[in-house]
């Protein structure tokens, strides 16, 4: 069989297609860029919370948020590691995450106004990015597969984190319950938007499904999203913003609302309320390393031509 | 794999073994008498676990404040280990403090309550850093001090803290090998990198002597068993911060230590007002909250 | 940067060893300066929960692999060698501990 024949038909028998395996040109750009985004969201995406770190209210919840703020370091990580072994170098995609010509989630360029927000991330934001991972555990991509395994292993803690954060709230002062509301009400919305335009206006959705790197369709995952959160919301006691909402028994799903995807577009394109700030600061601390990198590196090559051995 | 239950969907993946995934955890304190020694002034052990867990809350409040601004992503999680270790060494020390005080603070009324004169912590905890190399230079001091110390603290004879300082050894063995690294690593990398650990080093040993002054109850507590006189640190301390240094190819010139009290007096710089009002902002903002 | 190219540290496989007994099994990758900082950095991005008790880091330029093209000559010659499996060999039910 050619290169090309083994790859159709390790697809066609749902194994994984593996780092040194022929692959066609389409399929290694669509996941390096893929990958690529997945883990600036997750570098991007430190920052709303990591915001609250130092304010945080009580010391038990500074350490949740300190440890999930580092998981999200660590799985942009796994990540850039996947990438890697497609041939993308992290140097690179950082610096095309730090000019603007690489996307990460669109949901991390909204601010976080209150400590609810970080009860609201772990529910809602880190809800709807479970939905997106888990298929991924089945991506196509070997390696892929196994950084999304480890990462929604890792992640269960966090969207539970969040919801028991809320439901704490909940139990508290009037304020702390309109904190929760005040928060709901500016996430959810974004939070569907995460799973990316409706299927009818994503070009590229049909060939990524083909190639089995995605597995379920945009439209398909917000509504499995938005049936998993109504009982949820209930649960809690807060309202999700959406006249629309309610139950379709013919369906047998919630039927809602139309995400302005306007505002969503906007987003894409620069125009949220932080984009430049979140690339700005991530910009600050690559270049406020590079002077350690250098030096780091130059130490290594020191030690390696003084007869250290590599460095050790 | 099963859709619906995000969590119940990873179940197929039962040879967790084979993944080398992340196992249980166990409770340090575990089993650990928590009455007090007998004949220990309550007042006394209270400031006591007070001034070593100011130490490591203000020490990790500076971690915190590098999330994001790490020179490398893979020093972002050192970082945040780090100050999740003295994070959590905090906690079991105010807690300790509550329990010895008797007045029903626990580590957030302590954390959350107190004015900036309160704090017991060494002003070295609380100095910012000018940049990566400061921070560096702060953390090699800082942990190696603080380990000399709770080497010694293991033997305390009030148990629970001496469980306390036997766990917090094997974290700062970890912090002050990462911080020694990169000393060494700035401090004979490039000429840049060797002027700016130069500088911080500089800027960091006037803080030094003050680590090593007895406070008066440390001096009694020691009397009692309890506690460590920090003077008895001083050479084991020394011994490791030359090695490094001369490995970092850094000479430290002349050192006068900063004056005018000492922050285990509850004397203390700005940069710990700053510290309290970011920290205790929200706590105070909302009484009554549940967190 | 001065020169306006980034100075990457090299890449670095890392391998854990959940628990003893068990073999060291391949993570992922990460990079760092040398093997020291390697090894800080294993253990700090694949051990955050408790994962292992040992960890090896290998740089990735001296990993060599088998060329997926070489798969039918490498490893299907061995898939006819029946007779290297116990359940080749008849023995009747009678026999014990065999």
């Amino acid at each position: 069989m050619t290169g090309e024949e083994i790859f159709a038909d390790t697809i066609a028998r749902d194994q994984r297609v593996e780092p040194r395996d022929w692959m066609p040109d389409g399929y290694r750009q669509t996941l390096i860029r893929q990958i690529a985004q997945h883990a600036h969201s997750e570098i991007i995406g430190m920052q709303p919370e990591g915001e609250w770190i130092t304010r945080a209210p009580s010391l038990r919840r500074k350490a949740i948020l300190l440890a999930k703020v580092q998981d999200e370091a660590g799985h942009g990580l796994y990540l850039y590691s996947a990438a890697e072994t497609l041939g993308a170098d992290r140097g690179d995609l950082t610096q095309r995450l730090i000019e603007g010509r690489q996307k990460y989630s669109s949901i991390f360029n909204y601010p976080t106004l209150s400590f609810a927000d970080v009860g609201v991330i772990g529910w809602l934001v880190d809800g709807a990015a479970i939905c997106n991972q888990v298929p991924l555990c089945r991506s196509s991509f070997g390696p892929y597969a196994r950084a999304m395994i480890r990462i929604c292993k890792e992640e269960s803690f966090h969207q539970r984190q969040g919801y028991e954060l809320l439901m704490t709230m909940m139990g508290g002062t009037p304020e702390q319950r309109d904190m929760v509301q005040d928060a709901v009400d500016r996430w959810w919305w974004p939070s569907l938007m995460m799973f990316g335009p409706p299927d009818a206006d994503s070009p590229n959705s049909a060939r990524s499904m083909a190639w089995k790197i995605k597995r379920h369709s945009n439209d398909e995952l917000r509504q499995r999203f938005v049936d998993m959160s109504v009982p949820q919301a209930e649960a809690l006691g807060v309202t999700l913003p959406d006249p629309e909402l309610r139950w379709n028994a013919e369906r047998e799903h919630y039927d809602f609302g139309t995400p302005d995807w306007s505002e969503l577009q906007r987003v894409i394109t620069g125009d949220g309320p932080l984009n430049r700030q979140r690339i700005a600061r991530r910009r600050q601390a690559d270049s406020d390393g590079a002077w350690v990198r250098e030096a780091a590196a130059a130490y290594a090559e020191k030690q390696r031509s003084a007869g250290n051995g590599s460095g050790r | 794999m099963a859709f619906d239950d995000a969590y119940g969907a990873l179940t197929d993946h039962d040879d967790d073994a084979r993944w080398a995934y992340g196992t249980g955890f166990t409770d340090p304190l575990a089993g650990v008498p928590s009455g007090l020694p007998d004949g220990v002034d309550r007042a006394d052990l209270t400031a006591y676990c007070l001034m070593l867990g100011d130490d490591a809350l203000v020490m990790s409040h500076r971690l915190q404040q590098w999330v994001t601004r790490a020179p490398e992503l893979e020093d972002e999680l050192a970082l945040a280990n780090i100050g999740l270790d003295l994070l959590g060494q905090a906690r079991l020390l105010l807690t300790r403090a509550g329990e010895a005080e008797g007045a029903g603070r626990d580590e957030d009324a302590l954390a959350y309550g107190r004015d900036p004169g309160e704090f017991r912590n060494v002003r070295l905890a609380e100095r910012a850093d000018a940049d990566f190399a400061h921070l560096m230079a702060r953390l090699l001091v800082f942990a190696t001090w603080r380990l000399a110390l709770f080497d010694r603290l293991a033997g305390s004879s009030d148990q629970m803290l001496a469980a306390i300082a036997a766990k917090g050894v094997k974290e700062l063995t970890y912090h002050r090998d990462y911080a020694a690294q990169w000393v060494v690593r700035l401090g004979d990398g490039t000429a840049l990198s060797h002027e700016r650990m130069a500088a911080a080093v500089t800027a960091v040993l006037p803080l030094v002597e003050e680590l090593f002054q007895p406070h008066e109850v440390e001096l009694r507590l020691t009397a009692a068993g309890v506690a460590v006189d920090p003077a008895a640190l001083r050479p084991e301390f020394d011994a490791v911060l030359t090695q490094v240094l001369a490995a970092a190819t850094i000479e430290a010139g002349p050192v006068r230590a900063v004056a005018a009290g000492t922050g285990r007096g509850g004397e203390h710089t700005e940069a710990l007002t700053e510290i309290l009002a970011e920290l205790q902002q929200l706590a105070r903002a909302v009484p009554g909250g549940s967190w | 940067m001065s020169d306006g190219i980034r100075h990457e540290w090299p890449l670095f496989e890392v391998f854990v060893r959940a628990k003893r007994g068990l073999n060291h099994v391949h993570v992922g990758s990460l990079r760092a300066a040398d093997h020291g900082m390697a090894l800080q950095h294993a253990r700090d991005l694949y051990t955050r929960r408790n994962e292992g008790v040992s960890i090896w880091v290998v740089r990735s330029d001296d990993v060599v692999a088998s060329d997926p093209d070489d798969k039918a000559a490498y490893f299907e010659p061995s898939a006819d060698k029946v007779y290297r499996h116990p359940t080749y060999y008849a023995i009747p039910e009678s026999v014990p501990h065999i």
